[in-house]
């Protein structure tokens, strides 16, 4: 069993109901989480309302997986990047969002917010520091 | 370190090109493929937003794609290069890693 770990990065950039592609994104990190990868999210372009808070689904029939995403922390994927410009072309701040958390184990298990908003050009950088991006 | 980054979408039904853009780095390589390369074409709305970013970023069509379209490769905006199917596993492989906009 190799030791080596890789930066994975899932990028996010779909609506979370008119496609299936975000529940999957989210299945996925949740599966590679078990093997103790660095594991990054990415949410930009219309991946930012994923993260809009007080989703509630009743009325289409299918499962509100939002909160899913504060459990996030709980599997050790704590790095949850949202772009900026994407918010701002969608009429959207980081208010908007749902309240995302880990409880760092490095620092006396302090509660600490998963979500970091970073502008276009840092996202860029972010997806070039990766081993490996896999795309919803 | 450079990413190549695959589009498969028409740049006129989703954003996808344009945020690859928008995203790639000096030195990366965007390919188009698919419906994406509609995006490869001269004289569209889009035309002078690829020609733009054909300095910094290498910006390639598959061949196949462009061929089952019908768009000739003297159609092709200056700077966008054909590569066949050869030429795709070798853009992977000279690159660190292989980045889809979906």
């Amino acid at each position: 069993m190799s030791e080596t770990v890789k930066k994975f990065l899932y990028v996010n950039r779909k609506a979370p109901y008119g496609t299936i592609y975000a529940l999957e994104a989210l299945e996925v990190v949740l599966i590679g989480a078990a093997f103790d990868q660095d594991v990054s999210m990415a949410f930009l372009d219309d991946g930012v309302f994923q993260l809009v808070k007080g989703q509630s689904t009743d009325g289409i029939g299918v499962k509100n997986f939002s909160p899913t995403f504060r459990a996030l922390g709980d599997y050790e994927v704590t790095k949850l990047f949202v772009e900026q410009e994407s918010l701002d072309e969608r009429g959207l701040t980081a208010d908007d969002l749902q309240e995302i958390t880990y409880e760092d184990e490095d620092d006396d298990w302090e509660e600490k917010p998963s979500i970091r908003i970073v502008s276009r050009s840092e996202m860029s950088d972010v997806m070039a520091d990766q081993d490996v991006v896999l795309s919803f | 370190m450079s990413t190549l980054h695959t589009v498969n979408k028409s740049p006129f039904s989703t954003q996808s090109l344009l945020s690859c853009l928008n995203h790639a780095k000096d030195g990366d390589a965007v390919l188009m493929i698919e419906d994406g390369v509609y995006g490869g074409a001269k004289g569209t709305g889009l035309a002078d937003v690829v020609a733009g970013k054909a300095g910094s970023v290498s910006i390639f069509v598959l061949e196949g794609d462009i061929a089952a379209r019908g768009i000739d490769p003297s159609r092709l905006i200056e700077g966008v290069t054909a590569v066949d199917y050869v030429g795709f596993v070798g853009l992977a492989a000279e690159h660190d890693r292989t980045q889809a906009w979906l």
